[in-house]
């Protein structure tokens, strides 16, 4: 029998950007907030100091700053004919764990998506015609403008350094035309480039592209945010993806926020406890709570006026439907909405090797890149390209990590001392020009719970049911002929291409950035959250993170994210408290 | 602001519900109170009278003196445990006087020499202020002193060799803000309880007036001002602004001194902090000769070590990044002759002050468990005879004494 604790307002349900966001917001509202986080607490000198911030081994090779796959995993198979199995080791994505969440050891590419890719489609098919079969692509009920201000927010909260390329509504040189129109410049300058970068931008200008600074969350410069808290410039040594920042120098929940909210008498935070279920009265229509679990197994009930889940897209997901708080999607009947059009994202790309060069990628960070937007989204006509939605291609240089990074030429030996050879020659003279392909919704792609496998308390693992789809094969062959485009001109030996061919194969790393299982929507027949991600059944509770998202973009999901939470945060501010209830009448 | 807020409401009610006066006397009483918590705040009562992590005011925490550890009293007006029985004149006596109502002397490591400073209707204040805290039973833990220390009355000797009560008296020749900024520092804000070597008999010497001290394995700097004073090359406006906000572009607080500035000078009035920013100024220092040069190759390793480990911060010409990871160069705390805050940052790190304008705690990490006392000699003495620093070579035996007093199995052989 779980242990009756005493009322809060407002219970967080995992504690990374989206949790630091809303407990700053509500707190600010003078609301008594908890944040329920499973892993630890995490702080940079404790945790990931210079150090020992940049120990591969540690961090990456043995999964120190992930989610603890022998505690709970998923389980995964490209179709439904298969026979899910467990991911016992993290590859293809790496969700976090602890404090921060994946705030901690994201790279700091941080977008805005375009103002068409939240009308997926509308937009689309009044341009092109109907969907192909099978996709379920949906708009997302919010559009750009509503969120501009909440992506000005949190890009001022993270110090992002970048160049505006529309600045309300007037395009400007050197950023990116195609983004919607910005009410601000970025509150800091870009990344210095390096050469590659020179060489993958001469190129991009060449084809007559408008390459730009990627928009990045590593600081440019000393940062006070609009909180107070301090960023320290960034020191370029390529260990921002997988790792903590020991220098300050990166955006994440520990350094834009925690040190003015953890000061607050109003906001209190427990660690090492996982949430089991969020708690409803009879009428299901209404949370109570939450019923949570702590390292020694005691459970404890905890009841609150306003339940906000805020963990990773996979939990939120999961955790909704182990709580019985809606359908769970069935794809032979397409009845359920919870799980449904799970999304991923896909990448290809060419490596690229000078012969006198040196690229010295050791100097890299997160987001110390060029890009160029011409085939993202709706920014090119599709018509007869058979696929809708595209992806941005840049030359990020992020790291050298040197157990990860081995670039070798076609032909080279996989093993061996050719192969060591190879990578030796190549390691300081080569880069790499990448494609980030959004991910279109179909039917046959899903989330549901295991009918065979359980986490440590006996529950359900969730089940992944996931393949590259039609739309994804035929726009990211499209964006790999232009990576190869660009990245042969820029001047360099040989190029090796990576084309996304075959199945999913959930093993090799690709992104973090899974979407989708709690989607917003218009209605309640289309969608888990209303366009305030505040649930259709059960009112009180509000749902963060890239599940609302109905299909996912070409572009990095965490400024989305956030300005989603900023968004909601308001709503919940200015409305919610006003008059509980739905924000949207169904 | 909250609990600015909530404070002074609880003062209002305690005024209100203590006494039942007329409405005149209850503003009176209240803007008493309030004299007396500013006091409070000038003589950053909270920091030594406070155990980490327990109740305000509730005492038992433990100084390290030279002569062992004191324990400080409870000041809260609980009965029992606090000075719930003490009369203003009994408060007034120990503050002024440093005699207790049962007649003992007290131990100078509460800074009375300084608080006889202090006026009666300040004190006064102060009193009232205190009995509006709310009430905690803590027992005083035993002092660790040994014998005679221990016994009471050696300190009546102490204090008619070193202690005569004196009231503040100011000096008409200088400004306002001077004179104010004398009495804060001289007076309740006890700035040479640190900044001020002791003597034999742990008495300020009264020729090292505030040019430096050591306590608690820590080295207080200079902070005289005038041409050869620790501020010399600090403006004015640079030490209001390190005062109230924990960090300027010379340095940033640690150790002690972030709690003077979290207790206390961060909530002081701007003025006051001019006012000792005026009076530090005014105060030359002394000329300082010129350290031997240090060994050329324990320069070349220190300097290897300083690429490796302390450039991605504090730069590679030791400029740092100004209110965020302190300079190297020109810091006070680097070219102190007493190399000993130098060496334990560097062994346990150092974590910035965060405050209401400055709320991160920039830290930085321990080296001790990676780098042995002789690479730490070397980069600490790399570091304070670059970049115009002169503050003399460290030897890996001074690392290794201190490495040892602390105590806290640092190396990376323990």
């Amino acid at each position: 029998m779980a242990r009756k604790l005493p009322p809060v307002d407002v219970v967080l349900v995992g504690f990374g950007w989206t949790g630091a966001i809303m407990a700053q917001e509500l707190t600010e509202e003078g609301l008594e907030v908890l944040a329920i986080e499973r892993g630890p607490w995490r702080d940079t000198p404790s945790h990931f100091p210079t150090t020992a911030a940049q120990d591969e081994i540690r961090w990456y090779w043995r999964k120190e700053m992930f989610q603890s796959a022998s505690r709970e995993t998923l389980t995964f198979r490209n179709n439904r004919s298969q026979t899910a199995l467990p991911m016992r080791r993290w590859g293809s994505f790496l969700p976090g764990e602890g404090v921060g969440g994946g705030g901690v050891h994201w790279n700091g590419q941080t977008w805005r998506f375009l103002p068409s890719d939240f009308l997926a489609a509308s937009h689309n098919t009044a341009r092109y015609g109907p969907m192909r079969p099978g996709m379920t692509v949906q708009d997302y009920g919010v559009t750009y403008e509503e969120l501009e201000a909440h992506y000005d927010r949190f890009e001022k909260l993270c110090g992002i350094g970048g160049t505006a390329g529309n600045l309300k509504g007037e395009i400007h040189e050197g950023g990116n035309p195609f983004e919607g129109a910005r009410s601000a410049e970025y509150p800091n300058p870009p990344m210095h480039m390096t050469f590659a970068q020179n060489r993958f931008e001469a190129a991009a200008r060449e084809l007559g592209l408008k390459p730009f600074p990627g928009p990045s969350a590593n600081m440019t410069r000393p940062y006070v945010n609009p909180l107070g808290c301090q960023l320290a410039p960034c020191t370029y040594c390529g260990f921002c993806e997988k790792y903590g920042c020991g220098n300050y120098s990166k955006a994440s929940p520990q350094t834009a926020i925690l040190p003015v909210l953890m000061r607050k008498p109003n906001f209190s935070l427990k660690v090492h406890n996982e949430v089991l279920v969020v708690k409803l009265d009879s009428t299901g229509a209404r949370a109570t709570g939450v019923i949570h679990v702590d390292q020694n197994g005691e459970e404890y009930e905890q009841p609150a006026d306003l339940v906000i889940l805020c963990a990773y897209q996979l939990s939120n997901t999961r955790l909704m439907m182990l709580s019985g708080i809606g359908e769970i999607y069935n794809p032979a009947t397409g009845e359920g909405l919870v799980g449904k059009n799970y999304c991923y994202q896909v990448m290809s790309g060419a490596d690229v090797f000078f012969d006198d060069k040196y690229t010295n990628e050791f100097v890299g960070a997160g987001a110390l890149g060029m890009c160029v937007d011409e085939y993202n989204g709706d920014n090119f006509d599709h018509s007869g390209l058979g696929f809708i939605g595209g992806g941005y291609i840049s030359c990020w240089t992020t790291h050298s990590r040197p157990i990860e990074r081995q670039r070798t030429p076609e032909g080279t030996p996989e093993w061996g001392s050719a192969w060591k050879k190879a990578v030796a020659e190549n390691f300081l003279k080569s880069s790499n020009v990448g494609a980030h392909g959004a991910s279109m919704a179909y039917a046959t792609n899903y989330l549901d719970l295991d009918p065979t496998y359980t986490d440590i308390y006996g529950r359900p693992l969730m089940r992944m049911t996931f393949d590259f789809t039609p739309n994804d094969r035929a726009m990211s062959a499209f964006l790999t002929e232009r990576v190869r485009e660009i990245a042969g001109r820029m001047g360099a030996r040989e190029i090796k291409l990576s084309p996304r061919e075959g199945p999913y194969d959930s093993m090799p790393y690709q992104t973090t950035h899974n979407t989708g299982g709690t989607i917003m929507g218009t209605n309640p027949r289309n969608s888990v959250v209303n366009r305030y991600l505040q649930s259709w059944e059960v009112s009180n509770l509000f749902v963060m993170g890239a599940g609302v998202f109905p299909q996912n973009a070409g572009y990095n999901p965490t400024g989305t994210v956030a300005a989603l939470a900023y968004w909601s945060a308001d709503a919940i501010r200015n409305r919610y408290l006003r008059s509980p209830g739905p924000l949207v009448q169904a | 602001m909250r609990t600015a807020r909530h404070s002074t409401a609880a003062l209002l009610a305690g005024a209100l519900l203590g006494d039942p006066l007329p409405a005149r006397a209850q503003e009176a009483v209240y803007s008493q109170v309030e004299r007396g918590r500013y006091a409070l705040i000038t003589g950053n009562c909270q920091g030594c009278h406070t155990a980490p992590g327990e109740a305000p005011f509730a005492g038992g925490r433990g100084l390290e003196t030279p002569f062992g550890t004191i324990y400080t009293p409870n000041i809260t007006f609980e009965p029992e445990t606090g000075l719930g029985r003490w009369s203003r004149d009994d408060f007034w006596r120990a503050m002024h006087e440093g005699i207790a109502p049962d007649g003992s002397r007290l131990y100078p490591a509460f800074p009375y020499p300084h608080f006889s400073k202090m006026p009666r209707d300040e004190v006064d204040a102060l009193y009232d202020y205190l009995a509006t805290l709310p009430r905690v039973k803590k027992e005083k833990p035993d002092n660790e002193l040994p014998w005679p220390l221990s016994w009471r009355f050696t300190l009546a000797a102490w204090r008619w060799l070193f202690f005569e009560p004196e009231p503040f008296v100011p000096n008409p020749q200088k400004s306002e803000a001077w004179n104010r900024g004398a009495y804060l520092v001289e007076g309740p804000a006890h700035c040479a309880g640190c900044h001020t070597e002791k003597n034999f008999a742990g008495a300020d010497k009264p020729d090292r007036h505030l040019m430096g001290g050591q306590l608690e394995d820590w080295a207080a700097p200079d902070i005289r001002g005038g041409r050869n004073g620790g501020l010399a090359d600090w403006s004015e406006d640079d030490i209001v602004e390190f005062l109230k906000t924990g960090r300027n572009v010379h340095t940033a607080a640690f150790s002690i001194m972030s709690e003077v500035i979290e207790f206390s000078t961060q909530h002081m009035v701007e003025a006051d902090l001019r006012a000792i920013a005026v009076y530090l100024k005014d105060l030359e220092g002394e000329e300082r000769r010129a350290p031997a040069e240090p060994d050329e190759a324990v320069m070349q390793a220190g300097a290897a070590i300083y690429f490796d480990n302390c450039s991605a911060c504090h730069v590679s010409d030791g400029a740092g990044v100004p209110r965020f990871f302190a300079p190297l160069a020109g810091s006070g705390k680097v070219n102190n002759e007493d190399a000993t805050t130098v060496i334990r940052v560097i062994l346990e790190g150092a974590r910035a002050v965060p405050t209401h304008v400055r709320p991160s705690p920039l830290t930085m990490p321990a080296f001790g468990w990676k780098l042995d006392d002789e690479q730490i000699a070397a980069v600490a003495t790399y570091v304070r005879a670059s970049w115009g620093n002169r503050g003399g070579a460290v030897s890996a035996s001074e690392v290794a004494d201190l490495r040892e007093r602390l105590g806290e199995g640092l190396g990376p052989d323990r």
